[in-house]
């Protein structure tokens, strides 16, 4: 692919003459690429799968068909695959920019990307065969874990070698929350890993029981709180200024944020396991800590919202900004919906009810989604030497699709999952239940036939991307071809 | 609950950790002048005036995008 794209892979080494760096932008461009294809990807199994909620004859009675094992490969494919692309694409984007230098190691940022590759390949050959590892978000057999731990090691070198030889003094805020990110995933992915392999595709974790169940919430908790939201807001954090051309509302702020979001953040996970063999007490220090959480996330949603403060128009005119900002309305959401669904009370209600579906795809498909959607479509036209997306009215009009769908879903997901919640724990006076559970399954199929027309238009807005993506990257061939002479001749002048 | 005696010690070391991070932050000045560290970004177009001289038109966008 880099050899397809010589143009824009020439250019920086012409430009080493003048004052402005030279970028290694060859892992960001295949990045940007590889997260909408697996963006289209993932977001297809997850409109699958819900309709094999909504109708169960639609696994046609094939195994690697099956709900069980399709739903990990649509949670590993959007946040691992989607997700983690994004992540790579933008950070690896914005170290270089706010360090004012080139990648530290280069063709180790190919073998990143081509490792990461790897991995989601191999997840999603052997997630439908069956194998697993049963940990929610964790689910990839020790073989892929140990590439995946590869691959990172071999990411945060890159990304801390460039942070290492920055010619800017101070480290941009973005850089923390990508940092934090790195590490924090590089230790919850060794502690949840600990496993003994019994053969290639096989292996059993090296906690037992409850501790086990502790360990892996601790992972569960922290891989949302780092991979889906510290990682995220990197992206926040300089894409929403640029894309606004003013600078972050408080600065101070968003150091503030920071810190104040990774000191509190580990201790959340047990809100997971409410009501469980956990002790009571982890219990509500879990519930505890998601409440403190609210006053980062809050902080951060405003601060990121207010950078347009004084310059509202131009989440009128510029699809892009509505991407990033609307994404940070549905962050506030949610970080306000996960703390109050730790509280135990409230937990009793919403626990193992579509709620939580709900919830999380507020956060997945509201915030980290448009937020990644909005990123790509900033990048996508610097990869490719162009001034903007082949069509803008398309991105306004994904932006609408998406946005649409996000509402249709989770207010779907809210319904049932309160309505689910209600319906267990009725009782008769004489205490016993009035409903059984295929009841409240038979309740729930129109919300689910909603969630499914929802689902199914976030993915025509992915689809819709990524026409607009391919469009744009087929734009660049001619400009671009004739672009290298003159980037040569003025090397040579 | 044998695995709290694993996770709260290494939650312990992974904040002396953080804090180390912060202070380390503090100390090289990195705190300094942070009403000049927000704006820098703005300026660091770079990269993009390059990939924009490789498509006329693409400056333009920079000084009157909406």
């Amino acid at each position: 692919m880099e050899i397809a794209l010589p143009a824009t892979g020439a250019a920086p080494a012409a430009r080493t003459a003048s004052a402005a760096p030279a970028y290694e932008d060859g892992a960001v461009r295949l990045f940007t690429l590889a997260a909408v294809l697996w963006g289209v990807v993932g977001m297809t199994v997850g409109v699958l799968i819900a309709a094999q909620l909504t109708w169960p004859q639609l696994n046609f009675g094939i195994p690697w068909l099956s709900y069980g094992r399709l739903r990990p490969l649509h949670t590993n494919a959007v946040i691992f695959a989607f997700g983690g692309c994004t992540l790579m694409a933008s950070s690896l984007y914005v170290v270089q920019r706010t360090s004012q230098v080139a990648l530290f190691l280069p063709k180790l940022a190919s073998f990143v990307f081509w490792g990461w590759q790897a991995v989601i390949v191999a997840a999603a050959i052997s997630l439908p065969l069956g194998y697993t590892r049963g940990k929610e978000y964790a689910e990839l057999e020790w073989p892929i874990a140990l590439l995946i731990a590869v691959v990172w090691v071999a990411y945060a070198i890159v990304f801390f070698g460039t942070i290492g030889i920055r010619k800017v003094r101070h480290i941009y805020v973005a850089n923390w929350f990508f940092g934090a990110f790195i590490i924090a995933v590089a230790l919850l992915h060794i502690v949840n890993g600990a496993v003994m392999p019994v053969g290639w595709m096989k292996s059993y974790s090296v906690y037992a029981g409850v501790q086990d169940a502790m360990v892996q919430w601790w992972y569960g908790h922290n891989a949302v709180g780092f991979f889906l939201t510290a990682g995220f807001l990197g992206m926040m954090y300089y894409f929403i200024p640029k894309q606004a051309e003013r600078p972050i509302y408080s600065y101070r702020l968003s150091i503030v944020h920071f810190w104040a979001l990774i000191f509190t953040y580990m201790w959340a996970g047990p809100h997971h396991l409410h009501y469980t063999a956990l002790p009571d007490w982890a219990q509500s220090v879990g519930m505890v800590f998601s409440l403190v959480l609210l006053a980062p996330s809050w902080g951060g949603m405003i601060n990121g919202v207010m950078t347009l403060s004084g310059a509202w128009h131009k989440l009128r005119d510029d699809p892009i900004l509505k991407f990033l900002i609307v994404s940070l309305s549905f962050y506030g959401m949610s970080t306000f919906e996960g703390p109050m669904m730790s509280i135990k009370t409230v937990n009793a209600l919403s626990h193992y009810t579509d709620w939580t579906v709900g919830h999380v795809h507020s956060g997945a498909l509201g915030w980290v989604g448009l937020i990644s959607m909005g990123t790509l479509y900033y990048l996508v036209p610097r990869m490719f030497g162009q001034k903007k997306m082949y069509s803008v009215p398309a991105i306004n009009l994904h932006f609408w699709i998406a946005t649409i769908g996000i509402v249709l879903y989770i207010a779907a997901m809210w319904m049932a999952g309160v309505m689910q919640g209600l319906m267990w724990r009725d009782v008769h006076a004489d205490g016993s239940l009035v409903y059984t559970f295929v009841e409240s399954v038979k309740a729930t199929f129109p919300f689910y036939v909603i969630r499914l027309c929802g689902g199914l238009l976030y993915l025509s807005g992915m689809l819709l991307m990524s026409w607009n993506v391919v469009m744009t990257a087929l734009a660049t061939r001619k400009p671009a071809d004739e672009a290298v002479p003159t980037a040569l001749a003025g090397a040579a002048a | 609950m044998d695995i709290l005696f694993l996770l709260i010690p290494f939650s312990v070391l992974l904040v002396f950790a953080l804090m180390a991070a912060f202070l380390w932050a503090l100390q090289t000045s990195q705190f300094d002048d942070l009403d000049r560290e927000g704006t820098r970004i703005l300026g660091d177009d770079d990269p993009d005036l390059d990939v924009d001289q490789a498509s006329p038109g693409a400056l333009a966008r920079h000084s009157s995008s909406p």
